[in-house]
């Protein structure tokens, strides 16, 4: 299955590379990454879509834990989260089919972001099942998309705070420290056994 | 502070670390602040070998105390201070220059990852202005060993030194224990800064957040244990990082529980203790694997479930239920799902366990246990006759005697690993040395160093087969050079025996790649000037191992064993825990009369 990790990391040179080759090394295939800032500086946020076993993700996030620099990770695809990707394509299309595109578009909630003489350019933000529709809404129209580039997702859980539960107990302290980069480890612990039953 | 070197070779640099240390802020030169971090450390030896990038590190040296032990291959040196580390419980240092110096670390990182040793590489690299630019012997070693360290640092100016260091030694002893390798540029270690070693503090051990051993699963636990007919103590090395040897005990000895051992944990329990069964897994004696295989619960201590004490997974323990004990979370569940998982240092999880365990009277189990081990226990090999064969058992059985179980015993890696294991009785912590999950061939003479530099008032014994002594054999000059007495027993089978006996077991004998051509090992020694001799009968191995032990200076003896013996019980690749391949009915070495 699909497992969506959001891991917010020191920003800090070969991270990232610690964090994809853990995934190597524990032989998890990775469908996408995304790297970006947060609201403290000199974290990165990083969201890891990775293709594993139910039963592997406790042991997925307790390796990451294990990396020097990473400061919280949580198994989002498991809480309730808005999960969005953002997708460019680049079709190619004339004077006589741009029309029926700024139709498809309209009803996909893209727009347009470059007109050329031959081609056009959508930008879609949304889930990833909405940019796979699109797609395929396209293919099937028999238009041809030139290029098509994918950020990967980027996952945030709903509510104030990652944990609900700290929410419900009106805990408003920030998940990292900004002044020592320290993560205030008060979230839920990961209970590593639940998945038992998945073996 | 700093010291001359008439001083310090006039042995001053025994002197407790703290006196030895810059207690202001003082310009240092890079090279200067890595040993002054060193020293601050409590470092008193560094296993290493010089060159271009690491130069300005080796000129700054005379000024400090600390005593540098030239390596004669740098895998010697990642393995001495492993070997240092798994004898003395305090973290190992090598050290190297960049490019092929880096990389002949490697093999020694990987050791050390897969036993969990605390151990720090330091390695030069080229300058800052070059790097990235395949600069002459640049190689990209924080890449390279990403997946083999802790953690990694590349250091690429001289104030991040220190930080850098304490952080390192901060990493390498905490919770799971690890190699962390430095990277230091030429120009950060030539050019100055401030240095100060309170400041460098390293950032406080935040313990993995995932760890839990809340009320709910102790009382889980508890529960387990008071229910449990037939229970089995697994213990691991974790038991010694932990510091946890009272602990288990008390443990076994309260609930009257049999222990079964991994290997990296033969020596966290004590084998003349009762309740010891011996070695579990590949090629663990038949009662303590059907033990296992027939309890109804496993206390798991400090240990990982490696496939080489499981057998295969879906018939490993069926009727148990598992308590695993680990301060790594990443384990819990990997290869055996466990019913209570406590996360923690293992040390402090029994020890709120212990006082709410009510005694337990564990006769019945304890009784069965017996009952299958047959005569096997009653067995000793010394009173089996002399059939003219020297057999490696016997070999090691006498060292054994000899030595009253008292050395340090250092073994490499093939079938006399095994009958160490398997013959030679540990009773105290920290006395066998052996790569365990890497495996690496080549280990013993250079753990040995280490050990014996970490534990100078230790008898150190290396245990090694013909093949692996021939990886790193030239150590034997760094014996000599640093003047450190180790004997050294080679169990000379003229065969890459470990793989020689599965190819006998599942490729029909054909002995491809394994016979093996070895010099004559006493004239290797004796070119060294070490002294050794040759045995080829049963009746001169004591004698030789006496002899050994009395003479001041390194000793070698070469043991012509038999030649295509192999170890049993075994365990084939994919059967389960209990369908061992036992020992041979005319092998002298039997086990039990009561084959199942
Ligand atoms: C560096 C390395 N290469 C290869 C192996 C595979 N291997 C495992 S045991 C063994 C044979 C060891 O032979 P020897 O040192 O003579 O010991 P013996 O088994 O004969 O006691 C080999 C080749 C290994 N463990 N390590
Ligand atoms: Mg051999």
């Amino acid at each position: 299955m699909l497992h969506t990790f959001v891991a917010l990391v020191e920003d800090k040179t070969g991270l990232l590379a610690r964090v994809t080759s853990l995934f190597r090394r524990l032989n998890v295939n990775i469908i996408s990454l995304t790297v970006g800032g947060t609201e403290t500086v000199g974290v990165s946020r990083t969201t890891i879509v990775a293709e594993a076993a139910e039963d592997r993700a406790p042991r997925i996030m307790a390796s990451l834990y294990k990396l020097e620099g990473v400061l919280d990770v949580d198994d989002v695809g498991r809480h309730s989260a808005v999960i969005r990707e953002l997708a460019m394509l680049k079709i190619a299309a004339d004077q006589s089919t741009r029309s029926d595109l700024f139709q498809l578009a309209e009803v996909f909630r893209a727009r347009i972001v470059d007109l050329a003489p031959e081609s056009l350019m959508l930008e879609i933000t949304g889930s990833a099942s909405k940019i796979e529709g699109l797609v395929q809404i396209l293919l099937q129209g028999n238009y041809r998309i030139l290029e098509m580039a994918r950020t990967g997702r980027m996952a945030m859980r709903r509510g104030h705070h990652a944990s609900n539960v700290l929410e419900a107990l009106g805990d408003t302290t920030p998940r990292i420290d900004p002044k020592t980069l320290s993560g205030v480890l008060k979230r839920e612990a990961p209970d590593l056994l639940k998945d038992e039953n998945h073996a | 502070m700093i010291m001359d070197k008439r001083e310090k070779e006039a042995g001053n640099h025994r002197n407790s670390p703290d006196t030895a240390i810059y207690t202001q802020p003082t310009p240092l030169t890079g090279a200067e602040a890595v040993w002054a971090t060193l020293v601050g450390e409590g470092v008193r030896d560094v296993f290493g070998y010089p060159g271009g990038a690491i130069l300005p590190v080796y000129d700054a040296l005379r000024k400090f105390p600390i005593r540098h032990i030239l390596v004669r291959h740098e895998q010697g040196a990642a393995h001495m201070a492993d070997g240092y580390a798994r004898a003395s419980g305090r973290v190992g240092v090598a050290m190297a220059t960049s490019g092929p110096g880096a990389t002949n670390l490697v093999t020694g990182i990987a050791t050390a990852m897969l036993d969990s040793i605390p151990m720090i590489c330091i390695t030069g690299q080229v300058s800052s202005k070059v790097l990235g630019t395949d600069a002459f012997q640049e190689v990209d070693i924080t890449g390279i060993t990403l997946p083999i360290t802790k953690h990694n640092f590349l250091v690429r100016r001289t104030e991040d030194i220190a930080p850098a260091l304490r952080e390192a030694f901060r990493i390498a002893q905490s919770g799971r224990p690890g190699p962390v390798l430095v990277d230091i540029t030429k120009d950060a270690q030539q050019n100055s800064a401030i240095f100060d070693f309170a400041a460098a503090a390293p950032q406080p051990y935040r313990p993995h957040p995932m760890l839990s051993a809340d009320s709910t699963s102790i009382r889980e636990a508890l529960e387990l244990l008071r229910t449990a007919k037939r229970p089995v103590i697994l213990a691991g090395q974790g038991i010694l990082h932990s510091g946890a040897m009272e602990q288990v005990r008390a443990l076994a000895e309260r609930t009257q529980t049999p222990v079964a051992c991994t290997l990296l944990g033969l020596t966290a329990f004590p084998a003349s203790h009762p309740l010891n069964l011996g070695m579990m897994g590949m090629h663990g004696e038949s009662w303590v694997n059907h033990a296992i295989q027939q309890a109804d619960l496993l206390i798991a201590c400090g240990m990982r479930f490696d496939d080489r004490v499981t057998g295969s997974l879906s018939t490993y323990a069926p009727n148990a239920k598992k308590i695993h004990i680990e301060i790594d979370p990443a384990e819990i569940n990997k290869n055996v799902h466990v019913d209570v998982g406590l996360i923690g240092d293992l040390k402090e999880i029994l020890e709120t366990l212990l006082p709410r365990l009510p005694g337990r009277d564990g006769a019945a189990w304890l009784h069965a246990i017996s009952a299958m081990k047959g005569d096997a226990a009653v067995h000793d090999i010394q009173h089996l006759p002399d059939n003219g064969h020297l057999y490696a058992a016997h070999v090691i059985n006498d060292i054994w005697r000899e030595t009253k179980g008292d050395a340090i015993v250092v073994t490499d890696v093939g079938q006399h690993q095994m009958w160490e294991a398997q013959y030679y009785k540990h009773d105290r912590p920290r006395s066998l040395i052996t790569s365990g999950g890497l495996g690496t061939m080549g280990f013993a003479l250079p753990a040995a160093i280490g050990a014996k530099v970490a534990c100078p008032e230790k008898e150190v014994w290396v245990i090694a087969g013909d093949g692996g002594f021939q990886m790193t054999c030239p150590e034997l000059a760094t014996i000599v050079q640093e003047q450190l007495k180790i004997n050294i027993a080679i169990v000379n089978n003229g065969y890459l025996g470990m793989v020689r006996q599965w190819q006998e077991k599942f490729y029909d004998k054909n002995y491809e790649g394994t016979p093996l051509l070895s010099p004559d090992f006493v004239k290797l020694a004796d070119a060294h000037s070490i002294q050794g001799t040759h045995v080829r009968h049963r009746a001169e191995v004591a004698s030789a191992v006496e002899t050994a032990r009395r003479h001041p200076g390194t000793f070698l003896i070469d043991f012509h064993v038999e030649q295509e013996d192999s170890v049993y019980p075994m365990i084939a690749p994919g059967a389960a825990l209990h369908e061992m391949i036992r020992r041979p009915k005319q092998n002298p070495l039997v086990e039990t009369a009561t084959e199942e």
